[in-house]
């Protein structure tokens, strides 16, 4: 398996506001082990919108695994969760 | 460390401005398969291909997934066929058996296309490219996912006018051969002046000799993006839209840099090149002619356009440039009529002609690509449009190419679906004074006086 090294993960969620989103994505992460460095949240024309980072590299399962169940766990939050890994942004926001 | 705020933008960009990577391309070298029996060289070009791009469609989606950015194509090009079949191929049905392979070994790694049925004949043509050249209609009927492209010129060696007149023949017997589909054989074929080596785009993608064993070379896309940042400097002056053009360019240039040594990394194939092209795709927004008419023009083809098109390939370059450690293959602004829903209503509205798109191709990237002309369009008039095309590269020191497609059975005023990336065409009108003597005449014109500069 191809070594992906120290890197860390975003996560973002949107979607319309609603109790117990936190909640549902936070114990999630805490069940499969991923590490939680920062969350910073707005409400944009009453839609939420949060961006966690995370370490997943000690996740106790593959990060396509993760991203996949995030996914179906948006769909019962009634948001749209994605896990993308952090170099995407800083390559097109940094030089 | 990043913020919700440049996360967002990035995600936007995907999300909603149709920003993904066009193409992750493995070049495969096929120097080593080469063999006098046509057998085992087709064998080996299958074994080497499988072998080599066995991983190439699950890396690419796995990048995609990890990232959440599409990447659109998965594709391969090789060492032109014209030479690794030369001590094997005796006829252009033996050329059109390597087609086939090619096209097998390409379903079988799963890429949708593969280029590299190709024959380098800038100053001269070896018997066997002249066989591989007359298989072309043949082999781009049979198969499906293969790729052909012809060099005819350059600015070293000048223009090739026997290639050239062969291949408005060759053009349209493509166009014959595969009417029944609005003679898509040709969307598949494309000839070239200055060819690169390391061009990552179909159809004119193939691995030059120059090239290393195998290499990973990587498009982007992103006129969307593009199109969307002009929406917020309206009226501004021309130093504001550049910067914002250049800045654009920038960000999605390193998403391909990022995708290519990613790619590269994983598959442990040396990364080569990103070609900065803006590629447009039929949907809507995703469109070089959008961002022209933004800048200003009510449309595409107005007077204008040139410059319009000047400054954005210009800036992309620029930004481009700056966001990538290798940059290579045609980078600049793609302006293929097809596939490009703002050019296809600016032929409708009769904004857009063929002789302004030849006057456009002079400061962008490609040439003539994707265009429809009338079925009955002669093969010398093809030849001659190639050949204007192929003076502008020669003269410019630029690449050039043409891929047009005279849609048999159809005229003005129709159109052609190739579907897909593809999308369709309306068929535009052709000059229709003759230049058959001019064709006629044979042998090469020679290159220009700046093709000396040692």
């Amino acid at each position: 398996m191809y070594d992906v090294g120290m890197r860390k993960s975003i996560i973002t969620v949107v979607g319309k506001d609603r109790v117990g989103i936190i909640a549902g994505v936070c114990s999630y992460l805490a069940a499969s082990n991923v590490n939680i460095l920062d969350i910073s949240q707005t409400i944009v024309d009453g839609f939420f919108n949060m961006m966690m980072i995370c370490d997943a590299n000690s996740a106790n399962k593959e990060f396509l695994t993760l991203s996949e169940e995030l996914e179906t766990l948006g769909e019962k939050l009634g948001c749209i969760i994605k896990l993308q890994r952090e170099e995407i942004f800083d390559s097109m926001q940094r030089i | 460390m990043i913020n919700i705020n440049e996360v967002t933008e990035t995600n936007q960009m995907i999300e909603k401005e149709n920003l993904d990577v066009r193409t992750i391309t493995l070049g495969i070298s096929l120097l080593d398969c080469i063999s006098s029996d046509l057998g085992t060289l087709r064998k080996n070009i299958y074994d080497r291909i499988t072998k080599a791009a066995e991983n190439l469609v699950k890396t690419g989606n796995e990048i995609e997934r990890e990232y959440a950015i599409p990447i659109v194509n998965k594709r391969i090009s090789v060492t032109p066929i014209g030479i690794v079949g030369a001590s094997a191929c005796h006829s252009p049905a033996d050329f059109a058996l390597i087609a086939e392979t090619l096209d097998k070994a390409a379903h079988e790694v799963g890429v949708n296309f593969i280029g590299g049925y190709s024959a380098l004949c800038a100053k001269g043509m070896t018997k066997a490219e002249s066989l591989l050249i007359d298989s072309i209609p043949e082999a781009l009927y049979s198969t499906s996912r293969v790729c052909s492209s012809v060099a005819l010129a350059s600015t070293k060696t000048g223009i090739n006018m026997d290639a050239v007149a062969k291949m408005g023949e060759i053009i349209k017997l493509t166009a014959e051969k595969t009417k029944d589909s609005d003679s898509l054989g040709c969307a598949k074929l494309v000839v070239f002046c200055n060819a690169p080596d390391d061009n990552p785009f179909m159809a004119g993608a193939f691995h030059g000799v120059t090239e290393a064993d195998a290499v990973i070379n990587v498009g982007v896309s992103g006129p969307g993006v593009i199109k969307h940042a002009l929406e917020g400097v309206k009226g501004e002056d021309f130093e504001v839209l550049a910067e914002t053009v250049k800045r654009t360019a920038f960000k999605i240039t390193r998403l391909g840099q990022l995708v290519a040594k990613e790619a590269s990394k994983r598959l442990g194939i040396p990364f080569g090149i990103v070609d900065l092209s803006l590629a447009p795709t039929p949907a809507i927004g995703d469109s070089i002619s959008d961002i022209l008419e933004l800048m200003g023009l009510e449309r595409t083809g107005a007077p204008g356009t040139t410059a319009a098109l000047a400054l954005l390939n210009d800036q992309v370059k620029k930004g481009g440039l700056m966001a990538s450690s290798y940059v290579g293959g045609l980078s600049g602004s793609f302006i293929p009529v097809s596939e490009d829903q703002g050019m296809i209503n600016a032929v409708n509205a009769g904004a857009l002609t063929l002789e302004k798109l030849e006057a456009m191709t002079c400061i962008c990237s490609v040439g003539l690509d994707m265009i429809a002309i009338p079925g009955k369009t002669s093969p010398s008039t093809i030849s001659g449009i190639i050949a204007d095309e192929m003076a502008i590269g020669m003269v410019n020191q630029k690449t050039t190419a043409v891929r047009i497609i005279p849609v048999i059975g159809k005229d003005v005023g129709e159109e052609a679906v190739f579907g897909g990336l593809l999308g369709m065409a309306p068929i535009m009108k052709v000059n229709e004074f003759s230049c058959a003597p001019f064709i006629a005449r044979g042998g090469r014109i020679p290159a220009p006086v700046h093709g000396f500069r040692n």
